[in-house]
């Protein structure tokens, strides 16, 4: 007998704390396979979000802390600046990214920090029950946006990697989703992409992952990945915006 | 070692150097920037980690960040500033990351200005974020002062695993004078037992502020608070001055104590029994020293550059045993000895027992 | 055809339903009994024995609820 998929060891051996079928789920997967894959477990630090993920230092058999609300990029700064031969990653929501730590990412990226930054888009705050996101698509309906966001009350959705990925400091900013098993896969490896481009010291690597919050889309779990398809990827088209020359095709 | 002069933000960058200081982010704010611009070029220098910050906000989680991997990180700012970096220092607090802050305060509320000032009494010692905690607080009143106690800032702050906060006003940043320089210390090795490292050859180490539980919260929080406590019964420093046989007694920390200082020798000159108490911390306030000293006295004077903070600590350890006045002034403006005096003359007229000598 | 077979780690199973909508070969079902967690864990269909060891289910799971193995044998076909 083969054995052809085992849980990565990166991650503790725990039930989580997510709803079924939430995108989370996956992408701790993914970054924990990840980590285990490039073998270098032993000097990463994670620092986790505020949202949702904020017990990831729960899942992550890795030294983690937990920043404030959007603060994980200057945190990340902090941790790399006196241990520059350690991966630090952050893994953050699109609220904690892209709305309050908007500027500590901004600046994270204007100054090419080589850390990685996982960030997992549902296109709603989830941990405080479904408010209306930087990201949320127009028209979605959410707790504080409940005749849909409408752009000249809430502005535009954010697409932060294409934005990022103007920026010299930036190495590689892609977006993947993590609706389909093909999708899953190419997710994998731009997180792959991701952590390389801080281990060859190129700049900061970013992935934005699409990914369910089934709860707060008020679907089931398998609805939800239809809801990616239709409502999020016509907002969000998936590719790599930015892939420093160094890292090759 | 021989004195040399010293610009009073310049000496305390250089201090924190020499204390081991490995890293320093910061963002510019008048009266404090001459801290950050010696720093910019002292500590690339010396291979050491120096990073101009995008906020205040940002300056204080990314010395969050260099302070879990159990280094000496500090940053430094002055009054705004410190209300920006309001969130991180609760989240240094909740998770017992100790590291180092400089205040040098200026006059507000809001934009305010930038003269001289010790209105963030209250801030730095009662309200420095939210949730219950106090940061160690210590308030020099020379240049000397501050740097001796920048050199125990770190030890402090890792011993106790606290947060330690050097308050300065404008004047002491500015001001030059002579200072003999500690010497340089070599940089720690060994990392703290709870530093992130990466967990190679050992079991992850998790640094959180996070208790969903409410008895685990709870019992972090008496945790917290026993340690609080206990410094507060432990670390509490004073200087005081003509007290041994004072009928009146001045308050004042900081640059104030030293004009306070003028104050009472002219008053003693015009024959009126009375000394000078200096907190040095204000967090823990010296209380058991004041209140020692009490009984003996007729009143009491406080001086601030503020509208009135420190006082209410005093009036807490008076108890109304004796009349306690206020002398403030805000928004820069020094107060000065014959102002001092003429309060003291006051007090001594309204305590109504003869108090000369 | 490749013959596979699974370890269900049914205890962390939340009934999602993502692994059965992706099997190709459509041997998982939703289970009749509650885990602890209060879901109705996934089975494999034995009886089918149509499971490849392909892993895609392994690859949708959100909560690492399969171990996914292959015949050695089948992997030349
Ligand atoms: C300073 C601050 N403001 C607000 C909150 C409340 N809060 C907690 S999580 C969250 C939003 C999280 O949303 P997101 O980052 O998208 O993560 P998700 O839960 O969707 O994964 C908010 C607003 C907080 N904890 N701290
Ligand atoms: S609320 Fe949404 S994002 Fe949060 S755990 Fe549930 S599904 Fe996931
Ligand atoms: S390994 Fe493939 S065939 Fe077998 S149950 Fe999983 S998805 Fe279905
Ligand atoms: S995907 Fe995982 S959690 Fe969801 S039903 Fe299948 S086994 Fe259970
Ligand atoms: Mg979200």
């Amino acid at each position: 007998m083969e054995t052809i998929y085992r849980r990565p060891a990166l991650l503790a051996d725990l039930p989580t704390h997510y709803c079924p079928g939430c995108g989370h789920g996956t992408v701790h997967r993914l970054v924990a396979e990840t980590i285990e894959g490039l073998g270098i477990g032993s000097r990463t630090i994670c620092v986790a979000p505020v949202g949702c993920a904020v017990l990831a230092y729960k899942y992550f058999v890795l030294d983690c802390c937990v920043a404030a609300h959007g603060r994980a990029p200057a945190m990340a700064t902090g941790l790399k600046r006196v241990l520059p031969d350690r991966v630090i990653f952050t893994y953050q929501g699109d609220g904690d990214l892209a709305s309050i730590g908007g500027n500590e990412i901004l600046h994270a990226a204007l100054r090419g920090e080589p850390i990685t930054i996982i960030f997992v888009n549902n296109g709603v705050y989830g941990m405080t029950g479904g408010q209306m996101a930087p990201t949320t698509p127009l028209g979605m309906r959410t707790t504080s946006s409940p005749l849909g966001r409408d752009s000249q009350q809430q502005g535009y959705p954010i697409h932060l990697p294409e934005l990022l990925a103007a920026l010299p400091g930036v190495a590689y900013a892609a977006r993947r989703s993590t609706h389909s098993v093909a999708e899953i896969r190419r997710a994998r490896q731009a997180i792959q992409r991701a952590f390389t481009v801080q281990l060859r010291g190129l700049g900061l690597g970013i992935v934005e992952l699409l990914g369910a919050c089934p709860t707060n889309w008020q679907v089931t779990p398998v609805e939800a990945l239809e809801f990616i398809e239709q409502v999020m990827l016509p907002v969000y088209p998936l590719g790599e915006f930015k892939v420093a020359a160094e890292l090759g095709a | 070692m021989a004195r040399e002069l010293w610009k009073g933000n310049e000496a305390l960058a250089e201090a924190a150097v020499r204390a081991g200081a490995e890293a320093f982010f910061g963002y510019p704010i008048t009266p404090q920037t001459e801290l950050l611009e010696y720093m910019a070029r002292r500590m690339p220098e010396l291979g050491r980690t120096f990073l101009q910050a995008e906020s205040e906000i940002a300056a204080i989680h990314m010395v969050y960040g260099a302070a879990c991997a159990g280094v000496r990180a500090l940053s430094s700012s002055s009054s705004p500033g410190i209300s920006l970096m309001q969130e991180g220092l609760s989240y240094l607090a909740g998770s017992e990351v100790p590291c180092v802050l400089v205040d040098i305060m200026r006059g507000g509320p809001g934009l305010g200005n930038i003269q001289p000032s010790q209105s963030d009494y209250f801030q730095l010692t009662r309200s420095a974020g939210h949730g219950d905690f106090h940061p160690l607080v210590l308030a020099p009143s020379t240049v000397q002062e501050a740097v001796d106690l920048m050199y125990a800032s770190f030890d402090l702050a890792f011993g106790w695993r606290t947060l330690v906060i050097l308050a300065g006003d404008g004047t002491l940043g500015q001001m030059m004078e002579p200072v003999e320089m500690p010497p340089m210390r070599a940089l720690a090795v060994e990392r703290p037992d709870w530093a992130l490292t990466g967990a190679a050859g050992r079991s992850p180490r998790v640094i959180s502020s996070l208790y969903l539980d409410a008895a685990e919260l709870e019992q972090s929080n008496l945790r917290l608070q026993a340690k609080l406590q206990q410094m507060a019964a432990t670390q509490q420093r004073w200087e005081s001055f003509c007290v041994e046989d004072a009928d009146y007694l001045v308050v004042a920390f900081g640059t104030v104590a030293r004009i306070a200082q003028s104050a009472v020798r002219a008053a003693r000159r015009a024959g009126i029994r009375v000394g000078l108490f200096r907190p040095v911390t204000l967090w823990p306030y010296p209380r058991q020293p004041l209140d020692a000293i009490c009984p003996q006295l007729r009143g009491v004077l406080v001086v601030e550059m503020n509208g009135g903070q420190m006082v209410e600590d005093v009036r807490c350890v008076v108890r109304e045993r004796v009349p306690v006045r206020f002398l403030g002034h805000l928004g820069g403006v020094i107060p000065m000895p014959d102002e001092i005096e003429a309060e003291l003359a006051q007090l001594v007229s309204l305590s109504g027992r003869a108090a000369f000598s | 055809m490749a013959q596979g077979t699974l370890l269900i780690q049914t205890d962390r199973c939340k009934g999602c339903g993502l692994c059965i909508r992706a099997c190709p070969q459509q041997v998982l079902v939703a289970g009749q009994h509650f885990n602890a967690l209060g879901y109705q864990p996934v089975q494999l269909d034995e009886a089918l024995r149509r499971c490849t060891g392909c892993g895609v289910c392994a690859w949708v799971c959100p909560d690492l609820v399969f171990t996914v193995y292959r015949e050695s044998a089948g992997r030349a076909g």
